[in-house]
């Protein structure tokens, strides 16, 4: 609870019934800090229960006797193998989901608030598309030889994709449907030159290799990876943060952000650049995780209301607690075979979102 | 209209503005007296939104100048013109789940800082715009549930949130009943601040404005008060129609009614 709304409630108290608003606010923010404490609270423990699940038994105890031995705070018991299970190959995986999940919930929200369309999603502008053709050309084609690694191919391709389509959406008018309908183009074309170096040059070993990546897949990621999502992450949620009132601005469209004061050209460019940067890193990282920025912004708007300064710090961590156990259950459900994180992202998404719209579909 | 000499206000001085190729605003200057109401009328395509848009530093002049108490909007600032100008559109909609409170919180975004929360300010003006259009009691009801005349009313709740002192209205009557037009320009008329409001209904305009500026072909052809400006031969040369003009409306001011058949 903030101070002002601390002493609105305050206020209320010593007036009973005059102003049912403040008191309606106070409560608000009351809910809004249990509902943050508590977040993060299931955040740490679902990463940490997280951990330990798998074929190697592990407990909560281990995780966290690792977890301080390697930030210098007491000794390890564990021996050698479990210390690397742990700290080597869950910790990362699963941190790196939380951070993705994150990732592309915000990216996702700020998409849908921008762009006005709550169909849109961090892939609306092709980032995936590009990041795939990207992956497939130094996969499939070997482009780079050994200097180039799939994640800095597909980095590429994201950059080159996202430019095109701004390079496109301004050529067109820059109107927000054209930004939309570039974004289609852009997709349609990187996924027709994917699907072209597949057919015509992998073999079989390499387009399931391929196909695993594009549905996305945490597995195999260590701490690099997750050091620079994060790195990104924090950026890009403090810039939007930054520009939480002016999404709620764009509420009414870009006339009504303008004569409310917004550059909504500056804004429009930030955002789209910082959001298409934390996508090409997220999807360099672990492949075009679907479904997670269509859907926990939606969910999210439904706990929250739709106020950007509440909504995306909510969506970031709903997106988070989301990805991790979804991850879990993608490489546990069918051990010792892993399933791609994006198909069960949808297969529990759906049903999900269907009751999210269902709860708050409109009387009128 | 002419300039009284101090440049107190938002007034618009010889502005021109091109679309398509076509001059929309043709050097035209705008000079509201303050706290009155200005009725902006004109034909389809006369240039009536687009002068508002120009009045509220959403769009830029090609030529001439938009001043905000002697300063050209240029220099201002957007923020700093948004805590001065407010804007209702003809029409409003919103894909976003907002509650009639959301929607008039709108209004403060121009007086808050980036990271701040809503301050005790902030709740104050909204508690107080809410109350002033009668909306207080609706304040938790969602958006999507409101009639056509609400919906206005919450975009003018909004407006007034901005603590203007210049409310430009685009023709804000366009989607409601009589009722509702009866209802909405009467608030918007009994506000404290200096309106210029685009309107289609001639009756109308005479009924609530101080002042008529009549448009046509991006010109302005008309100013004055209701009873100078609308006459039968103005509504001939600027809507090529007939007309009947008395002076029996409320407090004698000019009634229309239309005949058929164009004028000559």
């Amino acid at each position: 609870m903030t101070d002002t709304e601390r002493v609105a409630a305050v206020r209320t108290e010593q007036a009973p019934g005059t102003d049912p608003h403040h008191r309606a606010g106070g409560a608000r923010g009351l809910r809004d800090g249990v509902l943050w404490a508590a977040g993060v609270a299931l955040l740490a423990l679902s990463v940490a229960v997280a951990v330990t699940i798998g074929p190697a038994r592990i407990s909560v105890a281990d995780v966290w006797s690792a977890v301080a031995a390697h930030l210098g705070v007491g000794d390890s018991r564990l021996t050698p193998i479990r210390d690397g299970i742990i700290w080597n190959l869950r910790m990362p995986r699963t941190l790196l989901a939380a951070v993705c999940g994150a990732g592309l919930a915000v990216c996702g929200t700020v998409m849908q608030s921008l762009l006005r369309n709550p169909l849109a999603d961090p892939f609306v502008l092709g980032v995936s598309s590009g990041a795939s053709t990207g992956a497939v050309v130094v996969v499939v084609l070997g482009v780079g030889g050994a200097a180039v690694s799939i994640s800095t191919g597909a980095f590429i391709g994201a950059l080159c994709s996202f430019a095109l389509v701004l390079l496109l959406s301004h050529t067109l008018g820059g109107t927000t449907d054209r930004v939309v309908l570039s974004g289609v183009a852009a997709m349609q074309l990187f996924s027709a030159l994917t699907s072209f170096v597949v057919m015509t040059s992998a073999d079989a070993e390499q387009t399931r290799g391929v196909l695993f990546w594009l549905l996305g897949s945490l597995s195999g990621v260590g701490w690099t990876d997750v050091w620079v999502c994060f790195t990104v992450l924090v950026v890009t949620l403090l810039i939007c943060l930054g520009h939480a009132r002016t999404l709620d601005a764009f509420a009414f469209g870009q006339d009504a952000a303008a004569a409310l004061g917004v550059n909504v050209g500056r804004t429009r460019i930030v955002l789209l650049c910082t959001t298409a940067l934390l996508t090409a890193a997220l999807v360099s990282s672990a492949g075009a995780i679907g479904f997670v920025g269509l859907v926990l912004p939606h969910a999210a708007r439904a706990l929250t209301g739709s106020g950007h300064r509440r909504l995306l710090p909510v969506t970031a961590l709903a997106g988070a607690v989301f990805l991790v156990w979804v991850d879990t259950l993608a490489r546990t459900v069918l051990d010792p075979q892993e399933v791609p994180v994006g198909v069960v992202t949808a297969l529990i998404g759906v049903p999900a979102f269907v009751s999210v719209l269902y709860r708050t579909r409109r009387t009128t | 209209m002419t300039s009284n000499g101090t440049a107190a206000g938002l007034r618009a001085q010889r502005v021109s503005r091109e679309a398509g190729g076509r001059l929309v605003l043709d050097g035209v200057c705008l000079v509201p007296p303050p706290g009155a109401t200005v009725g902006l009328l004109g034909p389809n395509g006369s240039g009536k939104s687009t002068l508002l848009r120009v009045l509220a530093g959403v769009l830029a002049p090609a030529a001439g100048v938009v001043t905000l108490d002697g300063e050209p909007l240029a220099a201002i600032g957007r923020r700093t013109v948004a805590q001065r100008v407010a804007v209702v559109d003809q029409h409003a909609d919103t894909q976003v789940e907002l509650r009639v409170r959301d929607v008039v919180g709108l209004g403060r975004i121009p007086h808050r800082r980036a990271w701040s929360a809503p301050s005790r300010a902030d709740e104050e003006a909204v508690r107080e715009a809410l109350e002033r259009t009668g909306l207080a009691e609706r304040s938790d009801q969602s958006w999507h549930t409101l009639s056509g005349g609400e919906r206005q009313r919450v975009q003018i709740a909004r407006a007034l949130a901005q603590q203007p002192r210049e409310l430009l209205l685009d023709e804000p009557t366009n989607h409601l009943d009589i009722q509702h037009q009866l209802e909405l320009l009467s608030l918007v008329t009994s506000l404290p601040v200096t309106g210029v409001i685009a309107l289609h209904d001639l009756n109308l305009a005479a009924m609530f404005c101080d002042r008529i500026v009549v448009m046509k072909e991006g010109r302005v052809v008309a100013a004055g008060t209701p009873t100078e400006v609308i006459t039968e031969q103005l509504i001939a040369d600027v809507y090529r129609v007939r007309a009947v003009v008395t002076q029996d409306g409320p407090d004698g001011r000019p009634s229309v009614r239309f005949l058929p058949g164009r004028a000559e």
